[in-house]
């Protein structure tokens, strides 16, 4: 038998996605139980709100190995604290100032407001986000600080 | 990093007489009921291990340098501090780091060799640099600190615009380094040494790619950590490092320049790495005094009883902060001053923090100013 070609496995990126509690959480959630489809890149934090979202959390995630973060919450007249996602939106600026700054592509991260009626946006965001970190390729931090597949193995072989 | 008595040893510690002055002299013990100078060194000496005692208040101590100044014994208190955080690790530590740990995140960013950094867009066109001056501009995170702490109403790059308009009035056109990382000052006072070699390496690899051989800071912070630090860690640097105040000191002695007359009242604030930490005291005065029609005031607790504007390295600012500078500020107030100048965009930062509070505002609403920028502004 003809030896298999080896393929140079596609760029995985890793997406930390911060969704509230009362919008895109549940926009997530329909979003499965209506059966769309969108990548398995994403790993869901959820907050109880926007405005909880410090860009502190962005850049630790990036810091830690993160291709890309989306922050999203309420449209600003639907914010079940009022002010949460107007205050995210001005915390926003700033971080992208100073992603800027430090040298991070600004498609790194992307601040979305989608309603928990709103699951298909949902879906598309997360599809759109992919995408654009696909070509941007590795975030430089995430060869020097993410764990590789197999040193995940090997330390929880390790642990149990 | 392993406990190790002998460092101990080093910092003078068994000296103590326990006499209790520093505790006296220290800023946070006089708001804080925990916290006490004293008994975390006797608990070090006493015990030999730091994991001892509650170490949540190792981190409550503001490296301000207070209780060197008085100690009988010439213990080196601060030093002692940063060993036995280095000791404690800064892993598992149990200390809060203010603004979300924003700002230690973004220095540990700074670590990858892969990033490059844009940070030089406050640029303008009436400020002069070039490629190939034998001055550096260290300019620290001042661009960073003017996009965080904006809604402070704070400018703190208009420290760095005043310090390059100052440098170029004395016809130097210094060099900025496109790619420069912070100093790592607030890593080594947290004890975290991995990174703050990291650091340092970077930018001394930097500096020596560029023959530099005088760097002006305009941080006290980068100031000291520039000229005690990287050469006690890495060795001789060919380079000499000034304070823009030494700096403007150094010129107006050498040649008269006339500048403007503001008619103002101020009043100083001795930066603590400035004063204390590497004793320049008279140069932010005698700038101050040059400028005719600025009447300096002195504050009760002035030069080397300077009080510290609350926090150092980001870390643990609470209520004990907030009551130490709206003390300082009402210090300030009391000498009939109408403007505060600092020298460190940190204490500007801080007292204008202290300021947002609505029902203090009254009491202690001073107008609060860079060194620079009060030079700058009145050149001709």
């Amino acid at each position: 038998m003809a030896k298999a070609k080896k393929i140079a496995p596609e760029f995985e990126p890793r997406i930390v996605v911060f969704a509230c509690n009362w919008c895109s959480y549940p926009a997530a959630d329909s979003a499965g139980i209506n059966r769309m489809q969108y990548p398995t890149n994403i790993r869901i934090i959820r907050t109880m709100c926007m405005g909880r979202v410090n860009p502190a959390f962005v850049l630790k995630a990036l810091e830690m190995g993160a291709d890309g973060v989306l922050v999203s919450g309420c449209h600003f007249e639907d914010c079940h604290y009022s002010f949460g996602a107007r205050k995210a939106a001005e915390q926003y600026k700033k971080l992208e100032q100073i992603i800027k700054m430090l040298g991070f592509e600004k498609e790194r991260i992307r601040q979305e407001f989608i309603s928990a009626a709103e699951f298909p946006k949902f879906a598309k965001v997360v599809r759109e986000m992919v995408e654009q970190v696909k070509k941007l390729g590795p975030s430089p931090l995430a060869k020097s600080r993410r764990r590789s597949e197999k040193e995940v193995l090997l330390e929880e072989a390790a642990a149990s | 990093m392993a406990f190790d008595i002998k460092q101990i040893q080093e910092t003078n510690a068994f000296s103590c007489l326990e006499c209790g002055k520093c505790t006296g002299t220290c800023p946070v013990a006089r708001y804080s009921k925990k916290f006490s100078p004293r008994q975390i060194l006797t608990h070090a000496v006493h015990d030999s291990h730091p994991d001892m005692y509650d170490s949540a208040q190792l981190w409550s101590c503001l490296t301000c340098q207070q209780c060197d100044e008085i100690c009988p014994s010439n213990i080196k208190y601060i030093e002692l501090i940063q060993l036995l955080r280095q000791f404690k690790g800064i892993e598992n530590r149990e200390a809060t780091c203010s603004h979300g740990g924003i700002l230690e995140s973004i220095s540990r960013i700074m670590t990858t060799p892969d990033l490059q950094q844009d940070r030089l867009g406050w640029l303008s066109k009436d400020l002069h640099v070039s490629k190939d001056s034998e001055y550096l501009y260290f300019t620290g995170c001042l661009p960073y600190f003017e996009a965080l702490f904006s809604d402070l109403e704070v400018k703190p790059l208009n420290i760095a615009r005043s310090t390059l308009k100052i440098l170029n009035y004395f016809d130097i056109k210094p060099q900025l380094l496109a790619n420069e990382k912070c100093c790592g000052h607030d890593f080594y006072w947290n004890g975290d040494m991995d990174n703050f070699k990291k650091l340092a390496q970077a930018n001394l690899e930097l500096i020596k790619q560029s023959n530099i051989k005088n760097i002006v800071t305009s941080c006290p912070e980068c100031y000291r950590t520039l000229k005690v630090d990287y050469p006690n860690y890495f060795g001789t640097q060919p380079f000499e490092v000034v304070h823009i105040s030494e700096f403007i000191a150094q010129k107006i002695s050498e040649k008269n320049i006339e500048l403007k007359s503001p008619d103002i009242k101020v009043t100083f604030q001795d930066p603590c790495r400035l004063g204390r930490h590497m004793k320049v005291y008279d140069a932010p005065r005698e700038v101050l005094n040059h400028i005719k029609g600025v009447e300096l005031k002195e504050m009760s607790h002035h030069h080397k009883r300077a009080i510290c504007c609350g926090v150092s390295g980001w870390m643990n600012c609470s209520q004990i902060s907030k009551n130490i500078q709206s003390q300082r500020l009402r210090e300030a107030l009391a000498t009939g001053a109408d403007t505060l100048i600092t020298s460190c965009a940190k204490c500007q930062i801080h007292f204008k923090c202290a300021l947002q509070d609505e029902s203090l505002n009254q009491d202690i609403n001073i107008n609060i100013k860079d060194l620079t920028e009060l030079f700058a502004e009145n050149l001709n």
